[in-house]
């Protein structure tokens, strides 16, 4: 048990700081321990949490990307164009569209990254630019209303009626975060190259002294990330029911900060999906909190800005303070 | 030409000829040969930069040798090696820097051959586990495996590359400086390891800059200097200084420079001063004109003590006097001003700015004296630039080259011209002499000598006993934080202290 808290300190960590947060906020407001509530901050999520996962691919390889937000947008548009080429299509065509797209678009900031050798940061605010350049180019800035049904019509996955008559409802988004999550826990975790690019993010030159292939690893996480990207900005429209370019603009900082927050390191080999997911659903409860206070929306920025210097402060230091075991065992062997 | 040695008629497991590699214009390595015998323990010498390093990444396939290059091993014959052709031929290596992933668990850095492969597979972590006890066990140390590496200290890392390298089916194994950080009982160790390695068969090449090793464990030298062969010899009959002869092509005549200082005046005493967890009790003077040696094994707290005397640490109790009075700095800026300059033991990364000029670096640390009307004059600075240059003897281009393009011995005098140029009484010098060749150490001690004279106090840290023995007036040993004995250098013999060091 020591172990594994000392192992996993930020997952428990945010674990502790969430159920305070959970306890506070239960008995500060009416409506926030509800499961019409709890199921809404899930879907509402969702996306950010696909989001998430992928960029933490990307950081755990030692890279960054500051494009994947609007490069999701991009993906919604083309996707709805090449949806309405062939005729509407449906889910799995959907699916396969958005995330083929979005591999594309991460490849190529792979592409700029390793050909050239440009760092991730700079490649990625470049392909930022072009890419959120073009979509206000070509599209004028107009957004797109008339989806297909499927897109827009809301699916129910689990609803129960509660006392007061609403219905908590947990939609599709819930499963297809759900299954991105499974995923990226199992390439990262269980698989070879998962491990190949956890190696590779924590030191870059021993990686490649086993001859692991550096190419392929920028290839996998960017086009994982970008895969996360496409899936995430179809989720969004479903979500949203419209297509408007501008609207994931700026998420790209909040998810990764939220990543952040869930302990993987700017520089590459740690991270974990779990401590990603809560480091997502803590931001959200925090807003959801905010709101049910009554606080004003123009102050949210402000208050999750302190709370992602404190938590990060926190975990970089005092955590590891207050908890003297973990330090002393090996460091003066 | 190159000496060479007969194999005695043994097939040789490795040869390598006609090796040539060139970095950006530089030969690292000119028509280079060399040969690995079956089970032999065959030792690898050179001085930094002759080209050691890229021959052992040739033989392992990081580096790809220019064309016209013979590889053989193990029967067969390769115009260059890859990562993976070496992995599955049975070579290993120990890289200096470990190459390990600190992140990782002990069992993943240990068994992480089994997760490479052109195709994705589960990882089985219960059979990594295993094959991490396993290796552990053949080397007699037992360590948590599921703990992540970065909490084991360095001399455990050190066990846990070696545990990687002897998990595949090692025919052959590289240890490119594997005692650097290792106390003497596990020196012992590791040489044990290596000889019951020569025993079952696999032939061990050992990389060491300590001589007395290399003498004690290998049956043939191999030595390079410049990136071209010197020659192949039998151990027998070597000594540590035909080796460095050898080795730099030039003959060094080392004597004990330890002079009385009588009495006087004392520059800098401690007293008491202590760091928990670091460095305790710790008490010394030092004297106008004295060159006071601290050496210990890494870890003994000596770079704590030296960062403590120049205001970057806070001790947490004891007091310090300089020139008799007593001083307390709250950063390194007011040690710098009142007279004490730290050369840093990590000059790379934290002693000088790579990229920037020699002028810009050298002048750095005394931005004040090369002001006129409050701005930066760069007449005063190219005065001031030319005058240390000179002084030190160093051999520059242009002052505005990059330190970068200077050599190791270069680099290390534009770091202790800049701490001369802010006019210090006191100036510690810690490890000067890492990553600077054999050949250029001689001319930074004698740099070190001529200050001492001019009446500079010095304090002189090294974990390589012979250069606080042959160059400083008096020795303290310090062991895990805590004065160990004094020496003087008149009185004692080298191997003395290397014994209470190494012991």
């Amino acid at each position: 048990m020591g172990k594994l808290v000392r192992s996993h300190a930020t997952e428990f960590a945010l674990l502790a700081v969430i159920a305070a947060m959970c306890v506070f906020l239960s008995l500060a407001t009416n409506n926030f321990f509800s499961l019409g509530n709890a199921f809404d901050l899930l879907n509402t999520s969702s996306v950010n949490i696909i989001f998430a996962v992928g960029l933490l691919v990307v950081l755990i390889a030692g890279g960054i990307d500051i494009s994947f937000a609007v490069a999701a947008s991009v993906v919604q548009y083309g996707a709805a164009l090449i949806l309405g080429w062939i005729g509407g299509g449906g889910w799995i065509s959907g699916l396969l569209i958005a995330g083929g797209l979005g591999i594309l678009l991460g490849a190529f900031n792979a592409f700029l990254i390793h050909r050239f050798r440009i760092i991730s940061i700079v490649a990625t605010i470049a392909t930022f630019n072009i890419y959120f350049g073009l979509l206000m180019f070509f599209t004028q800035g107009v957004s797109i209303y008339d989806l297909p049904d499927w897109l827009t019509d809301r699916i129910i996955l689990f609803e129960q009626e509660m006392a007061d008559g609403t219905w908590a409802e947990i939609t599709l988004p819930v499963l297809v975060m759900a299954v991105c999550v499974f995923a990226t826990w199992l390439l990262i975790t269980r698989t070879t190259t998962g491990r190949q690019l956890y190696a590779f993010g924590d030191n870059p030159e021993g990686a490649r002294r086993f001859g692991i292939n550096i190419g392929a690893m920028q290839f996998i996480a960017f086009g994982w990330l970008g895969m996360m990207a496409g899936i995430g900005g179809l989720i969004q429209a479903h979500y949203a029911q419209e297509v408007v370019p501008n609207a994931l603009y700026g998420r790209e900082l909040d998810v990764l900060a939220a990543v952040v927050l869930g302990g993987a390191r700017l520089g590459g080999g740690k991270g974990s999906v779990l401590g990603c997911v809560l480091g997502v659903l803590l931001i959200a409860i925090t807003q959801n909190g905010l709101n049910l206070l009554g606080v004003s929306p123009f102050a949210f920025k402000m208050i999750i800005g302190a709370i992602i210097l404190a938590a990060i402060t926190l975990s970089n230091t005092s955590l590891e303070k207050l908890l003297p075991f973990m330090r002393q065992r090996g460091a003066r062997q | 030409m190159a000496e060479t040695m007969s194999t005695g008629g043994v097939k040789p497991l490795l040869s390598l000829h006609n090796i040539n590699m060139t970095f950006g214009g530089i030969k690292a390595l000119k028509d280079v040969s060399f040969e690995v015998l079956p089970g032999e323990i065959h030792c690898l010498a050179g001085e930094n930069g002759s080209g050691k390093s890229t021959l052992i990444k040739i033989i392992t396939g990081v580096y790809r040798p220019e064309a016209g290059a013979v590889i053989e091993y193990d029967g067969q014959t390769f115009s260059h090696m890859s990562p993976v052709t070496a992995q599955a031929g049975g070579i290993q290596v120990i890289w200096q820097d470990l190459a390990l992933f600190p992140e990782m668990t002990v069992a993943e850095n240990i068994a992480f051959h089994t997760v490479i492969g052109r195709w994705p597979r589960l990882v089985d972590y219960r059979h990594m586990r295993r094959t991490a006890l396993k290796a552990l066990q053949r080397l007699g140390v037992a360590l948590d495996v599921d703990l992540p590496l970065k909490d084991y200290s360095i001399a455990q890392r050190q066990i846990v590359a070696i545990a990687r390298a002897l998990v595949g089916e090692a025919k052959l194994v590289f240890m490119d400086e594997p005692t650097a950080s290792l106390t003497q009982s596990e020196t012992d160790h590791l040489i044990d390891i290596a000889r019951s390695l020569s025993v079952s068969g696999v032939a061990v090449v050992f990389v060491s800059h300590r001589l007395a090793e290399v003498l004690e464990i290998s049956s043939r030298i191999t030595v390079l200097r410049d990136g071209a062969l010197v020659g192949v010899y039998p151990v027998e009959g070597m000594t540590q200084s035909r080796i460095t002869e050898l080795m730099t092509g030039k003959t060094f005549n080392q004597q004990v420079r330890a002079k009385p200082v009588g009495d006087e005046p004392i520059v800098l005493e401690v007293k008491g001063l202590s760091r928990p967890g670091q460095f305790e009790d710790i008490s010394f003077a030092v004297r106008r004109g004295e060159t006071l040696g601290i050496t210990g094994l890494l870890g003994a707290g000596r770079t704590e003590l030296a960062l403590s005397i120049f205001g970057m640490l806070k001790p947490r109790s004891g007091r310090v006097w300089l020139n008799g009075r007593p001083v307390r700095f709250s950063s390194n800026r007011k040690a710098i001003e009142a007279g004490v300059a730290y050369l840093s033991e990590d000059r790379l990364s934290l002693g000088l700015i790579q990229p920037q000029s020699i002028a810009d670096n050298l002048a750095i640390a005394s931005l004040d004296r090369i002001k006129s009307g409050g701005l930066l004059s760069d007449e005063r600075k190219r005065r001031l630039v030319d005058r240390w240059i000179a002084d030190l003897g160093v051999k520059i281009g242009r002052q505005s080259d990059a330190v970068s393009t200077l050599s190791g011995g270069n680099q290390q005098r534009i770091a202790i011209a800049k701490w001369l140029a802010t006019d210090p009484k006191l100036l510690i010098l810690d490890a000067p002499t890492v990553g600077v060749d054999v050949g250029a150490r001689a001319g930074i001690f004698e740099i070190v000598a001529k200050l001492a004279e001019c009446g500079l106090a010095i304090i002189l840290i090294s974990d390589e006993v012979p250069e606080v023995y042959f160059n400083a007036d008096r020795v303290l040993h310090m062991a895990q934080g805590k004065m160990a004995g004094w020496f003087d250098p008149r009185t004692c013999s080298l191997g003395q202290i290397e014994a209470a060091v190494y012991g």
